[in-house]
C-alpha cells in the first residue's frame, strides 16, 4: 500500500511539474546527424549566435522518426525553420507541403558558387529549394596492402580472385541492394526512373542483373552481402576492394587497413560505372522563409568558411565549389573526402520525383531473384514493372457516397436499435441506478482510452475512405476495401497467388498461431519450473530469462537477423558444426519464416513467463496440498488444478498476445524484411508497405488496418466461445 | 509462499537435474543474442562481426562505446546523458503509475459489479487493442496540440498509460476475479463499505498481478521512441530511446554506441525485475486466503 502511495505521489509532482514552455524563437533547426556532422553544425549554429546575437536552436532527431515528426510538426506551424536532409526526398516534402523556395537563401549570384550537379539535385519546378551542403555518392575502396594499382576495371578485379589469398574476396559491396546496383545498371546505360516511372526494363537492365548475378555466381562477390557485412570484410582486410560511401571511411580509423579511394571501375564492353548521387541540403520551412535570420543562416552554411568547416569536423564531400580549390582541401586528412568529391563529379542526381519511392522494392526483388536465380532477368523485370504499374494506379473517380452512408447509416441505426431497446426493456432505470457506484470506478478510464486510444483509431479509420496522401486526400468511398479483397481486380484462380490479401492472411494466421502456442508453452514450463522450490539460482535464472525482453528489440532483432546469415551466421556455423548443409536462410519462404518465428519466440516468451509467474502466486498452496492428499499424480493436478485456476488470468494474455503477433510488425520487418520476395509479409507489414513503400497511400492501409481489426474481432468472437464451450464442462 | 507443487519438496536428484537443465538451455536460448550485444558494445568501433561465439577479441577491448554514449569527458553532455536517462526514469515510473491508477479500480469494478454497459465496455476494450496503429503518430499529434500537451513529459505520459490501460484492466480484473470473493465479503458483514473492502482487502491481495502490469507499462514506455521523437520537441526532453536511435542512421549505423547504450537502458529493467520478483513469489499468504 504504502508503495502505491508513493506512485500516487510521485504522478501528481509530474502532472505539476511546469510544462517545458515556449522554446526561445530566434532559428531552430532540426537535422537527423551525429557524430562529426553534427558536431559541425553545432560549431557553426555558435558563431552564428554570437556574431549575430540571435539565438539558435538545434535538435538532434533519429533519422527514423525524423520524416514522421517533419510532417505532423511543420503543417500545424510547430515545426523548424529549417530543417536538413537528402534532395532525393524533395518531392515528399513538396507534396506535403514542408518547404518554401530558398529564396534570398541562395540567390541566383550563388548558384556560381556550388557544383553544378548539387545545383541540379536541387533545382525543381524552376525554383531552388534548398541550400546543398554536401554530395553523398559511393566509390571503390582499395586495400593498398592487397591490391598495388588500383583497378581500372569491374574484369581487373574479378582477375584478381586467382592471386588473393583464400578466404579473401576480390570485391564487396551490397550487390542485392538497387542504389548500390544502380552503378552498373547505368554502366549498362539503363535507368532506374524516367518519364515518372519504372524504366528498368530492356536490354541494357537486363545485361546489369546479369552481371550483378555473374559476380556474386564466381564468388567474386560475397552471399547476401549487407552493409555490415562489407564493412567486417573490408575493415579486417578480407577484401581487396569495396564499394561503399564515406561513411565506410569512419570505420576504418583504426588504421589496421591501408586504403585508397578511386572512382568505380569501368565494366569491359559496356561503359563506367556511374552512382547515384543525393545531395545533402538546408531546406526553409514556410516561416523560416520568412524570417531573415533563418534564411542568412541557411545561406551562411554554404559559405567556403562553413563548408570548411563542415568538411573537416564533419567529413562532408561539401558542394561549395570554391572550397575544393583552396590550400585547405588538400590536407591529407582530407584525402578520402576529395577522392569522393572526384568521384560524385561522375554521379547521376538522383530523381526528385516522389513517384520515384515505390520504384526501389520491387526492383529490389528482381535483382535478389536474379542473383539467385530463380528467374530470368527479363521476367524479373517484368514482373517488377507491373507491380510498380499496378501499386501506382491512380484511384477511382470520386464515387457517389451513397453506399457509404447506407453502409455506416445501417450500423448506426443497428446500433441505436440495440440502445433502444435495451433502454425500453423492463428494470432498465433500476438497473442504471444500481450501476451509478460501478461509473465511479470507471468514468476515468472511459474518458482516457475514448480521447487517446479510440479517437486516433477512428480518425486512422477514417481515412479508409480516401486515396491518394494524407494531404491531397480524395474522396472513393469502400473502393480501397473492394481493391483489397479482390486482390486488386484479379481472376478468382489468383486468389492464392503469391502477394494476394487471402495467402497473405493465411500466412499471418499460422504466424500467430505458431507464436501464441511457443510462447505459451515455454512461458508456462518455465514459469512453473521457476517456481519449484528446491532451485538454488531462481533469482538468477528468473533475471536472465527476462533478458530477451530488457534489451531494446531494435539491436536483438538484428542479432538475430545477424545469426541466420548464409555464410556469417552463427546458426549456419552449428549446423556445418554439426555436419549438415548451410542454409541459405531468407531465400525460401519456409526457412525465412521459421527465423522469424525463432526470433519471435524468443522476444515473447519472457512475457508469458512472467504472466504465469504472477498468475501462479494466486493459487493457494492448500487446494494443491489437498489434491496431492486425494491421490492425483502431477499431470492431474497440472491438468485439473493448476491449468484452471491459471485461466483467469492467463486468457487476456493469450488472447491479448494473439492479437498482438497478428500484429506484430517489427519482428517481420527487421528479420525477413519480408524476403522472399514478400512472402513472408503479414497483413500488418502489408499495411505498412502502403503506408511508407508506396507513396503514402495511407487510405489504402487505413482500409488494411479495418479488415485487420474486423478478422480480429471476429478470431477473439470464436475464440471466446471456445472458451465458454470449455469452462462449461465439468471440471 | 507461493503456489510451489506441493510435491516439489521431494524432488528426486535426476529432476532436479532435469529441470536445471531445461532451464539452462533456456538461458543459453535467451542469452545468446544479447551476448553478441554485448560483445558488440565492448568492442572497439562496434563493427558487428558475424562469428559463431559472439565474444570480443582481447584486443578489441574497450569503453570507447559507453563513454560515446554518456558523453565522458564532456560535463554537458553527460548532464545531457543523465537528464535524458532521468527523464527516461520519470517517465516510465509516472506511466506505470498512470496505467495502474487509472486500470485497476476500473478493472475491479468490472471484477466485482454489474452495471449497464460492462460488455459492452469489455467489448470495446478488447476491440482497441486489434486495430494496428500504422499512422497514429499523427492524430496522437493533434489531440497534445489541442491540450497543449504537445512538448511535455506529462502529454508523453498520458499517452503511453492511456496505450498500456487496456491490458492492465484485462490483466487486473483476471486477478480480482481470481481472489475469493469471501474475504471482502466478510469484510464487508464487520461493517466495512465497498471502497474499504477494496482498498483494505482486495488490493493487497492482487499485489502481484498489480507489480507484473506496472512491469509491463514501465516496459512500454521504456523502449518507446518514435512516439517520444515525435511529441517531445527539444534534447533535454527527449528519453534515452528517442537518443539511443539517432545512433542508427540513414546509410550506416554505430551499431557499437547502440549496443552500449542498449544495454544501459537494459540494466535498470533488470534492477527493477529483481526488486519486483519478491512481490512476483510473496503472493497470498498476507491475505490469508483459506481455500
Amino acid at each position: 500500500m504504502r508503495a502505491l502511495a508513493v506512485l500516487v505521489a510521485l504522478v501528481l509532482t509530474l502532472v505539476t511539474l511546469p510544462g517545458c514552455g515556449e522554446p526561445p524563437r530566434g532559428v531552430v533547426i532540426w537535422h537527423p546527424y551525429r557524430g562529426g556532422e553534427q558536431k559541425a553544425l553545432e560549431q557553426l549554429a555558435a558563431r552564428f549566435e554570437a556574431e549575430r546575437h540571435v539565438p539558435v536552436t538545434i535538435l538532434a532527431i533519429p533519422y527514423e522518426a525524423y520524416l514522421s515528426k517533419l510532417e505532423a510538426a511543420i503543417p500545424r506551424g510547430n515545426g523548424p525553420d529549417l530543417f536538413l536532409g537528402p534532395h532525393n526526398r524533395l518531392g515528399e516534402y513538396l507534396l506535403h507541403g514542408l518547404v518554401a523556395p530558398a529564396g534570398d537563401a541562395f540567390p541566383e549570384a550563388d548558384v556560381a558558387i556550388y557544383e553544378p550537379q548539387t545545383v541540379a539535385a536541387v533545382t525543381t519546378e524552376g525554383q531552388r529549394w534548398a541550400v546543398p551542403l554536401a554530395s553523398k555518392c559511393i566509390a571503390l575502396y582499395v586495400n593498398t596492402d592487397l591490391v598495388a594499382t588500383p583497378p581500372r576495371t569491374l574484369g581487373e578485379i574479378a582477375a584478381k580472385k586467382a592471386s588473393l589469398p583464400k578466404g579473401t574476396w576480390p570485391l564487396v559491396y551490397e550487390a542485392q541492394s538497387v542504389y548500390f546496383h544502380a552503378a552498373i545498371l547505368h554502366a549498362y546505360g539503363g535507368t532506374l526512373f524516367a518519364n515518372e516511372t519504372f524504366a528498368m526494363v530492356g536490354p541494357a537492365a537486363e545485361r546489369s542483373l546479369d552481371e550483378a548475378r555473374e559476380l556474386t555466381k564466381q564468388g567474386i562477390v560475397p552471399q547476401e552481402p549487407s552493409g555490415d557485412l562489407v564493412r567486417q570484410l573490408f575493415a579486417s582486410g578480407s577484401a581487396a576492394t569495396a564499394i561503399s560511401g564515406p561513411w565506410l571511411a569512419g570505420d576504418l580509423e583504426n588504421g589496421r587497413v591501408h586504403y585508397e579511394v578511386v572512382p568505380l571501375p569501368t565494366i569491359e564492353g559496356a561503359g563506367a560505372m556511374r552512382p547515384y548521387l543525393t545531395v545533402e541540403g538546408a531546406f526553409l520551412t514556410r516561416e523560416g522563409a520568412e524570417q531573415p535570420e533563418a534564411r542568412a543562416f541557411a545561406r551562411m552554411l554554404g559559405t567556403e568558411a562553413a563548408a570548411r568547416e563542415r568538411a573537416e569536423t564533419g567529413q562532408q564531400v561539401v558542394a561549395t565549389r570554391s572550397f575544393w580549390t583552396t590550400e585547405a582541401s588538400r590536407a591529407p586528412a582530407l584525402k578520402i573526402l576529395r577522392a569522393f568529391h572526384e568521384a560524385s563529379n561522375d554521379a547521376i542526381p538522383m530523381p526528385v520525383s516522389f513517384a520515384m519511392n515505390p520504384v526501389w522494392v520491387p526492383a529490389e526483388d528482381a535483382l535478389k531473384k536474379v542473383i539467385r536465380g530463380e528467374e530470368t532477368a527479363k521476367v524479373a523485370l517484368d514482373e517488377a514493372k507491373a507491380f510498380y504499374v499496378d501499386v501506382m494506379r491512380p484511384p477511382p473517380p470520386s464515387p457517389s457516397p451513397a453506399p457509404l452512408i447506407i453502409v455506416l447509416g445501417l450500423v448506426l441505426l443497428a446500433g441505436a436499435y440495440y440502445a433502444l431497446r435495451r433502454a425500453r426493456a423492463p428494470g432498465f432505470r433500476r438497473e442504471l441506478r444500481a450501476s451509478k457506484p460501478a461509473y465511479k470506478y470507471v468514468v476515468h478510464s472511459v474518458l482516457t482510452i475514448l480521447v487517446l486510444v479510440v479517437f486516433p483509431l477512428l480518425a486512422g479509420a477514417a481515412t479508409s475512405f480516401f486515396a491518394g496522401t494524407r494531404d491531397h486526400p480524395q474522396f472513393v468511398g469502400l473502393s480501397n476495401y473492394w481493391e483489397i479483397l479482390s486482390v486488386r481486380g484479379k481472376p478468382f484462380t489468383e486468389y492464392l497467388s503469391h502477394g494476394s490479401f487471402y495467402l497473405t492472411l493465411l500466412v499471418t494466421v499460422l504466424w500467430t498461431v505458431v507464436n501464441v502456442v511457443a510462447h505459451v508453452g515455454l512461458g508456462l514450463v518455465l514459469g512453473i519450473m521457476l517456481a519449484r522450490p528446491f532451485l538454488r539460482l531462481r533469482a538468477f535464472y528468473r533475471v536472465l530469462l527476462i533478458l530477451p525482453w530488457a534489451v531494446p528489440s531494435y539491436v536483438t532483432a538484428l542479432a538475430w537477423k545477424g545469426m541466420f546469415h548464409r555464410q556469417f551466421g552463427a546458426v549456419n556455423a552449428i549446423l556445418v558444426a554439426l555436419g549438415a548443409e548451410p542454409v541459405s536462410w531468407f531465400a525460401k519462404f519456409s526457412t525465412a519464416f521459421t527465423a522469424n518465428v525463432a526470433t519471435n519466440v524468443w522476444l515473447g516468451f519472457p512475457f508469458m513467463m512472467v504472466v504465469v509467474m504472477g498468475a501462479l502466486t494466486s493459487i493457494p498452496k492448500d487446494v494443491l496440498e489437498a489434491a496431492e492428499v486425494d491421490g492425483a499424480t502431477r499431470w492431474q493436478t497440472f491438468r485439473l488444478v493448476t491449468l484452471p485456476l491459471l485461466r483467469p488470468t492467463l486468457l487476456p494474455a493469450v488472447v491479448l498476445g494473439s492479437v498482438w503477433t497478428f500484429n506484430m510488425f517489427n519482428v517481420v520487418y527487421l528479420v525477413s524484411g519480408g524476403e522472399p520476395n514478400g512472402k513472408t509479409d503479414i497483413l500488418v507489414s502489408e499495411a505498412y508497405r502502403w503506408a511508407f513503400a508506396r507513396n503514402a497511400q495511407f487510405g489504402y492501409a487505413a482500409a488494411y488496418a479495418v479488415i485487420i481489426f474486423g478478422l480480429l474481432a471476429l478470431m477473439t468472437r470464436v475464440l471466446g466461445t471456445i472458451g465458454k464451450g470449455e469452462e462449461a464442462k465439468p471440471s | 509462499m507461493s503456489a510451489d507443487l506441493a510435491q516439489n519438496d521431494r524432488a528426486s536428484p535426476l529432476e532436479r537435474m532435469a529441470v536445471n537443465a531445461i532451464l539452462v538451455i533456456a538461458v543459453i536460448y535467451a542469452l545468446y543474442p544479447v551476448l553478441w550485444v554485448i560483445s558488440l558494445a565492448f568492442s572497439k568501433g562496434g563493427t558487428p562481426e558475424l562469428r559463431a561465439l559472439p565474444i570480443p577479441r582481447y584486443r578489441d577491448l574497450s569503453l570507447d562505446n559507453f563513454r560515446l554514449v554518456t558523453g565522458w569527458g564532456d560535463p554537458a553532455r553527460s548532464w545531457l546523458f543523465v537528464r535524458q536517462l532521468g527523464n527516461s526514469l520519470i517517465v516510465s515510473l509516472a506511466t506505470a503509475a498512470g496505467a495502474i491508477l487509472i486500470a485497476t479500480p476500473t478493472a475491479y469494478a468490472l471484477a466485482r459489479h454489474e452495471f449497464v454497459g460492462k460488455s459492452a465496455g469489455l467489448r470495446t476494450l478488447l476491440l482497441t487493442q486489434m486495430f494496428p496503429g500504422v499512422a497514429s503518430a499523427v492524430p496522437l499529434y493533434l489531440i497534445l496540440d489541442a491540450l497543449h500537451l504537445l512538448d511535455t513529459r506529462t502529454g508523453l505520459v498520458l499517452v503511453y498509460a492511456a496505450t498500456a490501460v487496456p491490458f492492465a484492466i484485462f490483466q487486473l480484473r483476471g486477478a480480482f476475479l481470481a481472489i475469493p470473493v469471501d474475504l471482502e465479503e466478510a469484510a464487508m458483514v464487520d461493517g466495512a463499505t465497498r471502497t474499504q473492502a477494496f482498498l483494505k482487502v482486495a488490493l493487497p491481495a492482487a499485489r502481484p498481478a498489480i507489480a507484473v502490469t506496472a512491469l509491463f507499462a514501465f516496459m512500454s514506455a521504456w523502449n518507446e521512441f518514435i512516439l517520444a521523437a515525435t511529441l517531445l520537441g527539444r534534447e533535454s526532453a527527449f528519453t534515452l530511446p528517442v537518443v539511443l536511435q539517432s545512433y542508427v542512421g540513414e546509410y550506416n549505423t554505430s551499431w557499437g554506441a547502440f549496443a552500449a547504450g542498449a544495454i544501459l537502458v537494459s540494466v535498470p529493467v533488470m534492477a527493477l525485475f529483481y526488486v519486483a520478483q519478491r512481490q512476483l513469489v510473496s503472493g497470498l499468504t498476507s491475505g490469508g486466503v483459506k481455500g
